[in-house]
Order: structure tokens, then C-alpha cells, then sequence
């Protein structure tokens, strides 16, 4: 029970927190310390995403993490209504996000109202909690 | 014993009523539907010795081989891809009977996906563990943004094509208003008797704003559906009309998979039933104006487009000014989804539209186009063509 004395608390986050599989347990960890890292091949440098054990390319198995620009295009968007999705206040806005480093990234677009989201338009990334103390990189206009 | 090539066919269907409440087991739907389909051909479901399913259905193959009594089965596999996978089964079995290596390949599919789980629901914790197999490589990566339902990940997947073609959503509605038609005069349809109109598909709900509505998505249906394949050959000796296959192929290219697909390099096509339709016109010799009707995969509306402009019945981007102008309708320049699809007649995940192709084959749908000889069926992932004998 809480004593009356106690400060109020923040209101506790909702978003559910991500699924964590092995291959995208870095990916995952990184996002809890707020960083939005990629998969790139330690041996032809090309990026990979969704993350796998290999690299479809060259087959390599040195896989790198790093630290991906964090600025996209909004390439595909909708607003799901119904069923109104679990754990979220008000529909988010569910995007395709294409990444500068030339693969794609699904999250949210906040910040925007939903008359003001556009196609392609310029996105960069930021945090935003979730249940169990987790983050996930979502994406908001980019600053000028 | 030598083998030779086998032409095969399709000998027989069956089908359970389309409900919402079956009120009895999912293994029970398939073995009645199981039952139904050999009937119709004329054969014992003792000599069964190909069983073939796909992905996401909860009946068991040991289980409905003891319902039907299978004295010996030869081969039996279940499809990844969910309902991507629906004509795949087709195309397995015909290999099998052309490589001479079963004789009747029962296909199946039965589920309670309305009464005993909500197939169009934010996920329950069994549907969270994503199962592999279904094809769906990446949605778990979708789950923590609240894209939790497959129309969420449909209209992700279908959104840039619409927005690059300035495809609405009021467009969209001639295709679920053209269905309701056909379902209304199909007595095995859930719509049976209950057409639309344009207004009403406008006044249905928002299911993902401002894309896809109510009556652009699939039902949830209970019911079960079966395909019995065999030699054309011994076909020709049982008890309906033989419906040839005259070819059937599958197609997953790199970076794309069912539904979460959004990692290929074009979201304005649908790079699998170009794969499909490259395959099937190659192997047949066939065009698409030698089809005569199409059954296509019409899990939410936009997909029948995208299919139709995969296949080349309409240039890239025209597809839906071509629904528009009455080409999908009876007297249309391909009659598609004639027994009111998957929004109109029942989602049996592309089964009962496979069944549908057959009946427009042998001359028994209820909305049946004049001088048939070709059925193009499309599940996305894979399709197939049937033909008169
Ligand atoms: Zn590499």
C-alpha cells in the first residue's frame, strides 16, 4: 500500500514492451540506453534489417551493431481505430520508416496531428518508454 | 515401380456450412468437410495417401487420418505462409500425383476462427509467441507500435501503393459492393441475400483511418473446406467432371513475406504474385486473356488490386479504374471472387474461393460466367490455373 505522504507518482507507461529474440537482443538492449543502432556487415558493409545471424549478401557471420543516423522518411503510415490497440491512450500513428542507411524500420510517428502526417516526409528519432521499463526508438519531425 | 509424369486434377470438393458459432470441434469441420469432398468424387476416404494443409490450422493430420480411417499414407505436409499459402496446396499435390508418387491428395482446412478465437482481435498471449512457419518473419517488430491485427499490418503494406496511384478508400468500396453481389446470390455465403451499396461500405467503421473500413477486411468465419486431387486420368472415371491443373506455382522472393512485408524494394507492388504469374504463364503457355474468371485472395480489398496488376489483367496503378468501370463484374472483362470472396462469402482462408474455381469449371456456380475454360486462383503466394478437361 502507498503511505499518503508519498510524492504523486509519473503515470505508469502502457506500450507494451518489445518481444525480445536472440538475433535482435542488441538492438533492443541498445534502445533502452536510447541509442538506435543497425546491423552492418563487419566484412561487405552492407546494412540488414530485420537483424539475422548472417549476412544475406556475403554470408559473413561478423555481424556489427552501429549507431544508425536516426533520420527517415515516412513511407507508408495508418492510424489503427478498431480494435483500438492495446496500450495505447489514443491511436498512434503506425509508420514504415525509411532510414537514411537505406532499410526500413516500423514505429510510430508522434508529435504530429493526424491531419498533419505526409507521405515522405522527414522523420528523426527519439524514445519513448514502455511497460517494464523498456524504450523503443519512435520517430518525430525532424528539426530543422 | 517406374514413374512417370502424371497429369493431375481435381476430383472432388466439400464443404461445411459457413457460420459464425459451428457449435462443435475444429477436427470435427475438417473431417466433414474431409468426408464431403470424397463423396463428391466417388472415392473412399480409406484410400486417401496425401494430406495437405498449411499453416495456422489447428487440426491435427494423425487426428482426421483416424477420423476418415487413411489405411496408409504416403505424404503429408503443412505449408508456412498462413493463408498466403491456400494455393500452394494445390500446387504440392499436383506435383505429388504428376511424380507418381500418391494417388488422392486430400487438401484441408477447418476453423472455429469466429467462436472459439478472434482472428482480427488485438493478440492473445498463444498468438503472441508468433509460431515460425507462418511466414510472418517480422511482426513482431510491430507489436510495441500497436500495429497488432492484420488489417493494421495489411494497410501498412498496401498504403503506398494506394497513396502513389491516389487509390481511396471510396474506390476500394466497388470491390466489396461487387462481392456482397455475387454472395448475395450464393446461398452457401454468409451474405447470402444481403447486398450493398456504395453508402453503406462509406458508413461502415474506420478500421485503420483513412485506408481500409469495416467492409473492406475479411470476415471472421467457422467452417471447413477440402479438395480431393487426383490422376486426370482416374479422374476422368469418378463421379464429377475432371478439372484439370494445368499448372500451379508458389513464390516468396527475397525480403518479402506474408502480410509484415514492407523490406522489399517497390511497396507499391506485390512482388510474390509477380513471381506466381511469371511461373504460371511460363508453364502453361497461357496469357492473361485466356482466363475466363479469377479467384483472388481478398483478405482486405486493396490486395485484389495489387494482385490484378501482378498478374497483368490491368496496367500498374489502373487496377482500380478498371473495378470501377464493372471488370470484375459477371458480364465484366474477368468475373473475380464469384462467390462473394472472403468479405462476402466466408474466410476459410482462400479455400472456399479455391472451391469456387472448381465450380465455375465444372459449370455449377451459383454465379456461373458463360463458357469457361481457364481459372486463374492467386493466394498472393502462390497460385494456379484450372482448366476444362
Ligand atoms: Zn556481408
Amino acid at each position: 500500500m502507498t503511505a499518503p505522504t508519498d510524492p504523486p507518482a509519473a503515470p505508469k507507461p502502457t506500450r507494451i514492451a518489445p518481444i525480445v529474440t536472440l538475433d535482435a537482443k542488441s538492438f533492443w538492449e541498445a534502445a533502452d540506453q536510447e541509442k538506435f543502432i543497425g546491423q552492418k556487415c563487419g566484412d561487405c558493409g552492407k546494412f540488414t534489417f530485420p537483424p539475422r545471424p548472417m549476412c544475406p549478401h556475403c554470408h559473413s557471420l561478423n555481424r556489427q551493431d552501429v549507431e544508425l543516423s536516426g533520420k527517415g522518411t515516412v513511407h507508408a503510415w495508418t492510424i489503427p481505430r478498431h480494435p483500438h490497440p492495446f496500450g495505447f491512450r489514443e491511436s498512434p500513428i503506425v509508420a514504415v520508416i525509411q532510414l537514411a542507411e537505406g532499410i526500413r524500420f516500423v514505429s510510430n510517428v508522434v508529435g504530429v496531428g493526424y491531419d498533419e502526417i505526409r507521405q515522405d516526409m522527414e522523420v528523426e528519432v527519439c524514445f519513448e518508454p514502455t511497460m517494464n521499463n523498456h524504450k523503443v526508438p519512435v520517430f518525430r519531425p525532424r528539426s530543422k | 515401380m517406374a514413374r512417370t509424369f502424371t497429369e493431375a486434377a481435381i476430383a472432388g470438393i466439400g464443404q461445411t456450412e459457413f457460420s459464425k458459432a459451428s457449435g462443435r470441434s475444429e477436427l470435427q469441420l475438417a473431417a466433414e468437410c474431409s468426408l464431403a469432398a470424397c463423396q463428391d468424387a466417388g472415392i473412399s476416404p480409406h484410400d486417401i495417401d496425401g494430406m495437405i494443409t498449411f499453416t495456422i490450422d489447428n487440426s491435427d493430420e494423425v487426428n482426421l487420418a483416424r477420423c476418415l480411417g487413411v489405411k496408409d499414407l504416403a505424404y503429408t505436409t503443412r505449408i508456412p505462409g498462413g493463408g498466403a499459402a491456400a494455393a500452394a496446396t494445390i500446387y504440392q499435390a499436383m506435383a505429388m500425383v504428376n511424380a507418381g508418387l500418391c494417388n488422392n491428395v486430400l487438401i484441408w482446412r477447418a476453423m472455429n476462427e469466429r467462436s472459439q478465437y478472434r482472428f482480427g482481435q488485438n493478440p492473445n498471449q498463444q498468438m503472441m509467441s508468433y509460431q515460425s512457419g507462418n511466414g510472418t518473419g517480422s511482426l513482431l517488430w510491430c507489436v510495441p507500435y500497436g500495429a497488432m491485427t492484420p488489417a493494421s499490418w495489411g494497410a501498412l503494406q498496401a498504403q503506398r501503393y494506394m497513396h502513389t496511384y491516389g487509390v481511396t478508400n471510396r474506390d476500394l468500396g466497388y470491390i466489396s459492393v461487387q462481392q456482397r453481389k455475387y454472395a448475395a446470390n450464393n446461398p452457401a455465403a454468409w451474405f447470402y441475400g444481403k447486398p450493398i451499396t456504395l453508402e453503406d461500405h462509406q458508413n461502415s467503421k474506420w478500421i485503420q483511418e483513412p485506408w481500409l473500413r469495416m467492409l473492406d477486411c475479411c470476415q471472421e468465419s467457422d467452417g471447413g473446406v477440402a479438395i480431393l486431387v487426383t490422376s486426370l486420368e482416374r479422374a476422368r472415371d469418378l463421379k464429377q467432371k475432371p478439372v484439370r491443373i494445368l499448372g500451379a506455382a508458389q513464390s516468396i522472393p527475397y525480403n518479402v513475406e506474408v502480410i509484415s512485408n514492407y523490406y522489399h524494394d517497390d511497396l507499391t507492388v506485390m512482388p510474390e504474385a509477380q513471381g506466381v504469374a511469371k511461373r504460371l504463364w511460363k508453364q502453361t503457355g497461357l496469357r492473361p486473356s485466356d482466363m475466363q474468371a479469377a479467384m483472388i485472395y481478398d483478405a482486405f480489398t486493396p490486395h485484389v488490386l495489387l494482385q490484378l496488376e501482378a498478374f497483368g489483367f490491368c496496367k500498374r496503378g489502373e487496377a482500380a479504374e478498371w473495378v470501377k468501370a464493372g471488370g470484375m463484374a459477371i458480364d465484366g472483362e474477368l468475373p473475380v471472387n464469384t462467390n462473394g470472396g472472403l468479405t462476402g462469402e466466408a474466410y476459410i482462408h482462400g479455400m472456399n474461393s479455391m472451391a469456387e474455381g472448381v465450380r465455375q469449371i465444372r459449370g455449377t456456380s451459383p454465379n456461373q460466367v458463360q463458357r469457361v475454360q481457364n481459372v486463374l486462383i492467386s493466394s498472393g503466394m502462390a497460385g494456379a490455373i484450372l482448366s476444362k478437361d
